[in-house]
Protein backbone atom coordinates (compact mmCIF):
# COMPACT_ATOMS: atom_id res chain seq x y z
CA UNK A 1 0.00 0.00 0.00
CA UNK A 2 2.99 2.34 1.03
CA UNK A 3 4.57 1.75 -2.85
CA UNK A 4 1.33 1.96 -4.63
CA UNK A 5 0.34 5.33 -2.72
CA UNK A 6 4.31 6.66 -3.45
CA UNK A 7 3.73 6.05 -6.84
CA UNK A 8 0.70 8.48 -6.92
CA UNK A 9 2.14 10.76 -4.86
CA UNK A 10 5.34 11.13 -7.09
CA UNK A 11 3.23 10.79 -10.36
CA UNK A 12 0.58 13.84 -9.48
CA UNK A 13 1.50 17.01 -10.98
CA UNK A 14 -1.35 18.99 -10.74
CA UNK A 15 -3.82 16.70 -9.70
CA UNK A 16 -3.42 12.89 -7.97
CA UNK A 17 -6.47 11.99 -9.04
CA UNK A 18 -6.17 10.42 -12.04
CA UNK A 19 -2.94 8.31 -10.80
CA UNK A 20 -4.54 7.55 -8.03
CA UNK A 21 -7.83 5.70 -9.87
CA UNK A 22 -5.35 4.59 -12.40
CA UNK A 23 -3.48 2.70 -9.88
CA UNK A 24 -6.34 1.39 -7.50
CA UNK A 25 -8.89 0.75 -10.40
CA UNK A 26 -7.18 -0.57 -12.96
CA UNK A 27 -3.30 -1.66 -11.98
CA UNK A 28 -4.06 -3.18 -8.72
CA UNK A 29 -8.02 -4.19 -8.66
CA UNK A 30 -8.13 -2.92 -5.28
CA UNK A 31 -11.21 -1.40 -5.87
CA UNK A 32 -13.53 -1.70 -8.77
CA UNK A 33 -14.82 1.88 -10.97
CA UNK A 34 -18.07 2.48 -9.32
CA UNK A 35 -16.41 1.50 -5.95
CA UNK A 36 -13.95 4.28 -6.85
CA UNK A 37 -16.45 6.79 -8.16
CA UNK A 38 -18.28 5.91 -4.76
CA UNK A 39 -15.54 6.72 -2.18
CA UNK A 40 -14.31 9.68 -4.20
CA UNK A 41 -17.56 11.47 -4.36
CA UNK A 42 -17.91 11.23 -0.40
CA UNK A 43 -14.64 12.72 0.27
CA UNK A 44 -15.25 15.11 -2.27
CA UNK A 45 -18.21 16.59 0.37
CA UNK A 46 -16.18 15.98 3.22
CA UNK A 47 -14.21 18.80 4.80
CA UNK A 48 -10.71 18.12 3.25
CA UNK A 49 -8.11 17.59 0.13
CA UNK A 50 -9.74 15.14 -1.37
CA UNK A 51 -7.18 12.85 -2.16
CA UNK A 52 -5.87 12.80 0.94
CA UNK A 53 -9.56 11.61 2.49
CA UNK A 54 -9.48 8.91 -0.03
CA UNK A 55 -6.38 7.62 0.66
CA UNK A 56 -6.83 7.65 4.80
CA UNK A 57 -10.50 5.88 3.85
CA UNK A 58 -9.03 3.47 1.46
CA UNK A 59 -6.53 2.68 3.72
CA UNK A 60 -7.85 2.34 6.85
CA UNK A 61 -11.04 0.42 5.25
CA UNK A 62 -8.42 -2.32 3.94
CA UNK A 63 -6.54 -2.50 6.63
CA UNK A 64 -7.10 -0.77 9.98
CA UNK A 65 -5.34 2.56 10.95
CA UNK A 66 -1.73 0.38 10.30
CA UNK A 67 -3.19 0.57 6.69
CA UNK A 68 -4.69 4.40 6.65
CA UNK A 69 -0.67 5.29 8.08
CA UNK A 70 1.10 3.36 5.63
CA UNK A 71 -1.23 5.04 2.68
CA UNK A 72 -0.95 8.59 3.65
CA UNK A 73 2.47 8.12 4.20
CA UNK A 74 3.06 6.44 1.13
CA UNK A 75 1.15 9.53 -1.00
CA UNK A 76 3.41 12.03 1.34
CA UNK A 77 6.42 10.84 1.44
CA UNK A 78 7.95 11.75 -1.81
CA UNK A 79 5.95 15.57 -2.32
CA UNK A 80 6.80 16.80 1.29
CA UNK A 81 10.40 15.61 0.33
CA UNK A 82 10.07 17.73 -2.81
CA UNK A 83 8.65 20.97 -1.69
CA UNK A 84 10.94 20.75 1.58
CA UNK A 85 13.73 20.89 -0.78
CA UNK A 86 12.02 23.69 -2.51
CA UNK A 87 11.28 25.60 0.39
CA UNK A 88 14.82 25.16 1.45
CA UNK A 89 15.89 26.96 -1.75
CA UNK A 90 13.74 29.49 -1.32
CA UNK A 91 14.77 30.36 2.03
CA UNK A 92 18.49 30.54 0.81
CA UNK A 93 18.16 32.22 -2.92
CA UNK A 94 14.18 33.40 -3.12
CA UNK A 95 15.62 36.99 -2.01
CA UNK A 96 17.87 37.14 -5.28
CA UNK A 97 16.43 39.58 -7.82
CA UNK A 98 16.34 37.37 -10.98
CA UNK A 99 14.49 34.53 -8.58
CA UNK A 100 12.41 37.22 -7.29
CA UNK A 101 11.16 37.92 -11.18
CA UNK A 102 10.68 34.20 -11.68
CA UNK A 103 8.80 33.79 -8.30
CA UNK A 104 6.37 36.98 -9.14
CA UNK A 105 5.53 35.27 -12.46
CA UNK A 106 4.78 32.28 -10.67
CA UNK A 107 3.03 33.73 -7.98
CA UNK A 108 0.73 35.45 -10.47
CA UNK A 109 0.02 32.60 -12.78
CA UNK A 110 -1.07 30.29 -10.09
CA UNK A 111 -3.67 33.58 -8.42
CA UNK A 112 -4.70 33.20 -12.03
CA UNK A 113 -5.36 29.22 -11.42
CA UNK A 114 -7.05 29.59 -7.97
CA UNK A 115 -9.09 32.28 -9.96
CA UNK A 116 -9.83 29.71 -12.84
CA UNK A 117 -10.87 27.16 -10.32
CA UNK A 118 -13.66 30.08 -8.58
CA UNK A 119 -15.12 30.71 -11.88
CA UNK A 120 -15.73 27.00 -12.94
CA UNK A 121 -17.07 25.77 -9.50
CA UNK A 122 -19.31 28.84 -8.75
CA UNK A 123 -20.80 29.06 -13.32
CA UNK A 124 -22.80 25.85 -12.73
CA UNK A 125 -24.64 27.04 -10.02
CA UNK A 126 -25.02 30.42 -10.27
CA UNK A 127 -27.89 29.60 -12.33
CA UNK A 128 -29.76 30.19 -8.37
CA UNK A 129 -30.25 33.02 -6.82
CA UNK A 130 -29.51 31.75 -3.81
CA UNK A 131 -26.70 30.47 -4.26
CA UNK A 132 -25.48 33.62 -5.69
CA UNK A 133 -26.31 35.69 -2.48
CA UNK A 134 -24.86 32.83 -0.32
CA UNK A 135 -21.41 33.12 -2.15
CA UNK A 136 -21.27 36.56 -2.25
CA UNK A 137 -21.92 36.83 1.38
CA UNK A 138 -19.09 34.35 2.41
CA UNK A 139 -17.22 36.82 0.31
CA UNK A 140 -18.41 39.59 1.89
CA UNK A 141 -17.52 38.29 5.48
CA UNK A 142 -13.93 37.15 4.44
CA UNK A 143 -12.97 40.04 2.34
CA UNK A 144 -14.79 42.85 3.61
CA UNK A 145 -15.36 41.93 7.07
CA UNK A 146 -11.99 40.37 7.90
CA UNK A 147 -13.96 37.54 9.48
CA UNK A 148 -12.05 34.34 11.15
CA UNK A 149 -13.39 31.13 8.55
CA UNK A 150 -14.96 29.28 11.58
CA UNK A 151 -17.05 32.71 12.28
CA UNK A 152 -17.57 32.55 8.28
CA UNK A 153 -19.11 29.41 8.29
CA UNK A 154 -20.86 30.46 11.92
CA UNK A 155 -22.85 32.61 9.73
CA UNK A 156 -23.17 31.09 6.12
CA UNK A 157 -23.44 27.46 7.00
CA UNK A 158 -27.16 27.76 9.14
CA UNK A 159 -28.28 29.86 6.24
CA UNK A 160 -27.04 27.56 3.19
CA UNK A 161 -28.71 24.46 4.70
CA UNK A 162 -32.08 26.21 5.82
CA UNK A 163 -31.82 27.16 1.96
CA UNK A 164 -31.19 23.83 0.62
CA UNK A 165 -33.33 21.83 2.88
CA UNK A 166 -36.56 24.32 1.75
CA UNK A 167 -35.71 23.58 -1.64
CA UNK B 1 5.87 26.98 17.61
CA UNK B 2 5.53 23.69 16.99
CA UNK B 3 2.46 23.53 19.24
CA UNK B 4 0.94 27.34 17.54
CA UNK B 5 1.15 25.30 14.18
CA UNK B 6 -0.97 22.26 15.08
CA UNK B 7 -3.08 24.47 16.78
CA UNK B 8 -3.78 27.01 13.71
CA UNK B 9 -4.11 24.14 11.35
CA UNK B 10 -6.59 21.66 13.36
CA UNK B 11 -8.91 24.50 13.60
CA UNK B 12 -9.36 24.55 10.15
CA UNK B 13 -8.71 21.03 9.08
CA UNK B 14 -12.51 20.26 9.41
CA UNK B 15 -13.75 24.01 7.56
CA UNK B 16 -11.74 23.29 4.74
CA UNK B 17 -14.79 22.79 2.49
CA UNK B 18 -14.35 21.33 -1.29
CA UNK B 19 -11.05 21.76 -0.52
CA UNK B 20 -8.05 23.54 1.23
CA UNK B 21 -8.39 26.41 -0.96
CA UNK B 22 -11.46 27.34 0.49
CA UNK B 23 -9.08 28.24 3.47
CA UNK B 24 -6.54 30.16 1.94
CA UNK B 25 -7.93 33.38 3.26
CA UNK B 26 -7.85 32.27 7.03
CA UNK B 27 -4.35 31.09 6.29
CA UNK B 28 -3.31 34.51 5.36
CA UNK B 29 -5.25 35.75 7.74
CA UNK B 30 -3.52 33.28 10.78
CA UNK B 31 0.38 33.83 9.52
CA UNK B 32 0.27 37.22 7.55
CA UNK B 33 -2.37 39.78 9.34
CA UNK B 34 -2.49 38.27 13.16
CA UNK B 35 1.70 37.16 13.34
CA UNK B 36 3.66 38.33 10.90
CA UNK B 37 5.38 34.80 9.85
CA UNK B 38 5.77 36.59 6.61
CA UNK B 39 5.00 39.62 3.77
CA UNK B 40 1.73 38.92 1.32
CA UNK B 41 4.29 38.73 -1.27
CA UNK B 42 6.36 35.61 0.35
CA UNK B 43 2.63 34.03 1.61
CA UNK B 44 1.81 33.74 -1.95
CA UNK B 45 4.88 32.47 -3.46
CA UNK B 46 4.86 29.91 -0.66
CA UNK B 47 1.56 29.06 -2.49
CA UNK B 48 2.81 28.93 -5.65
CA UNK B 49 5.51 27.07 -4.74
CA UNK B 50 3.71 24.43 -2.97
CA UNK B 51 0.88 24.16 -6.47
CA UNK B 52 4.49 23.45 -8.50
CA UNK B 53 5.02 20.31 -6.59
CA UNK B 54 3.87 17.48 -7.16
CA UNK B 55 1.33 16.07 -4.74
CA UNK B 56 -1.79 16.90 -3.02
CA UNK B 57 -2.72 20.96 -3.02
CA UNK B 58 -2.12 21.58 0.86
CA UNK B 59 2.18 21.96 0.57
CA UNK B 60 1.71 25.93 1.23
CA UNK B 61 0.93 24.19 4.99
CA UNK B 62 4.08 21.77 4.66
CA UNK B 63 5.84 24.77 3.62
CA UNK B 64 4.66 27.52 6.31
CA UNK B 65 5.26 24.85 8.44
CA UNK B 66 9.16 24.41 7.27
CA UNK B 67 9.60 28.32 7.67
CA UNK B 68 8.25 28.91 11.00
CA UNK B 69 10.34 25.41 12.30
CA UNK B 70 11.96 23.37 10.07
CA UNK B 71 11.18 20.02 9.03
CA UNK B 72 9.66 19.23 12.59
CA UNK B 73 7.38 22.13 11.85
CA UNK B 74 6.76 21.02 8.03
CA UNK B 75 5.65 17.93 9.24
CA UNK B 76 3.23 18.91 12.15
CA UNK B 77 1.67 21.49 10.38
CA UNK B 78 1.03 19.03 7.21
CA UNK B 79 -0.46 16.37 9.80
CA UNK B 80 -2.26 18.83 11.68
CA UNK B 81 -4.45 19.86 8.87
CA UNK B 82 -5.03 16.40 7.14
CA UNK B 83 -5.41 14.41 10.48
CA UNK B 84 -8.76 15.93 12.02
CA UNK B 85 -10.23 15.76 8.17
CA UNK B 86 -9.13 12.06 7.56
CA UNK B 87 -10.09 10.79 10.74
CA UNK B 88 -14.32 12.30 9.88
CA UNK B 89 -13.58 10.64 6.49
CA UNK B 90 -12.37 7.34 7.85
CA UNK B 91 -15.65 7.77 10.21
CA UNK B 92 -18.02 8.98 7.61
CA UNK B 93 -16.91 5.99 4.91
CA UNK B 94 -17.76 3.20 7.23
CA UNK B 95 -21.02 4.34 7.44
CA UNK B 96 -21.81 5.81 3.99
CA UNK B 97 -23.19 2.75 2.15
CA UNK B 98 -26.15 3.15 5.02
CA UNK B 99 -26.73 6.85 3.97
CA UNK B 100 -26.26 7.05 0.08
CA UNK B 101 -29.69 8.18 -0.62
CA UNK B 102 -30.56 9.81 2.45
CA UNK B 103 -31.70 13.32 1.83
CA UNK B 104 -29.94 14.66 4.41
CA UNK B 105 -26.35 14.42 2.25
CA UNK B 106 -28.49 15.85 -0.27
CA UNK B 107 -28.90 18.65 1.52
CA UNK B 108 -25.50 18.96 3.29
CA UNK B 109 -24.00 18.78 -0.67
CA UNK B 110 -26.20 21.44 -1.96
CA UNK B 111 -25.68 23.47 0.91
CA UNK B 112 -21.55 22.64 0.80
CA UNK B 113 -21.58 24.28 -2.80
CA UNK B 114 -22.30 27.93 -2.83
CA UNK B 115 -19.97 28.38 0.54
CA UNK B 116 -17.02 26.47 -1.61
CA UNK B 117 -17.68 29.26 -4.09
CA UNK B 118 -17.38 32.13 -2.24
CA UNK B 119 -14.48 30.98 -0.03
CA UNK B 120 -12.64 29.90 -2.72
CA UNK B 121 -13.36 33.37 -4.89
CA UNK B 122 -12.45 35.09 -2.04
CA UNK B 123 -9.09 33.07 -1.78
CA UNK B 124 -8.35 34.27 -5.21
CA UNK B 125 -9.57 37.97 -4.44
CA UNK B 126 -6.79 37.57 -1.52
CA UNK B 127 -4.40 35.60 -4.07
CA UNK B 128 -4.57 38.57 -6.66
CA UNK B 129 -4.27 41.16 -4.39
CA UNK B 130 -1.14 40.36 -2.96
CA UNK B 131 0.45 38.95 -6.55
CA UNK B 132 -0.92 41.88 -8.99
CA UNK B 133 1.27 44.75 -7.59
CA UNK B 134 1.69 45.52 -11.81
CA UNK B 135 0.86 45.72 -14.83
CA UNK B 136 3.00 42.71 -15.96
CA UNK B 137 1.49 40.25 -13.06
CA UNK B 138 -1.91 41.57 -13.88
CA UNK B 139 -1.60 40.11 -17.66
CA UNK B 140 -0.01 36.97 -16.10
CA UNK B 141 -2.63 36.20 -14.14
CA UNK B 142 -5.91 37.14 -16.25
CA UNK B 143 -3.46 34.58 -18.81
CA UNK B 144 -3.53 31.92 -16.50
CA UNK B 145 -7.12 32.35 -15.47
CA UNK B 146 -8.45 32.22 -19.22
CA UNK B 147 -6.34 29.68 -19.81
CA UNK B 148 -7.46 26.99 -17.26
CA UNK B 149 -11.55 28.20 -17.01
CA UNK B 150 -11.41 27.91 -20.93
CA UNK B 151 -8.69 25.03 -22.02
CA UNK B 152 -7.51 22.14 -21.49
CA UNK B 153 -4.07 23.28 -20.84
CA UNK B 154 -2.26 21.53 -17.74
CA UNK B 155 -2.04 23.90 -14.72
CA UNK B 156 1.75 23.26 -14.55
CA UNK B 157 1.94 24.70 -17.92
CA UNK B 158 0.42 27.64 -16.50
CA UNK B 159 2.86 27.93 -13.69
CA UNK B 160 5.89 27.18 -15.81
CA UNK B 161 4.91 29.92 -18.25
CA UNK B 162 4.42 32.27 -15.66
CA UNK B 163 7.59 31.87 -14.01
CA UNK B 164 9.25 32.35 -17.77
CA UNK B 165 7.34 35.35 -18.37
CA UNK B 166 8.20 36.88 -14.77
CA UNK B 167 11.84 36.33 -15.47
CA UNK B 168 11.46 38.16 -19.13
CA UNK B 169 8.94 40.52 -18.31
CA UNK B 170 8.23 41.46 -14.41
Amino acid sequence: MFAGFFQAGILGFGGVLPVARRLLVEQKHWLTAAQFTDLFSLCQFLPGANIVNLTFAFGARHRGVTGAAAAISGLLTAPVAIVLLLGGLYARYGGLPVAQHGLRGLAAAAAGLVAATALKIATPIFTNAGNVCLSALAVALVILGHLSLPVTMAVVLPLALLLAWRR
Amino acid sequence: MLFTLAAIFAKISLLAVGGVTSTLPEITRQVVTLRHWMTPAQFTQLYAIGQAAPGPNLLVVTLIGQREAGVAGAIVATFAMMLPAGVLAIIVSKYWDRYREARLRRIIQAALLPITAGLVLAAACVLVRQADTGVPPVVITAVSTLALWRTKLHPLWLLAGGTVAGLLIA
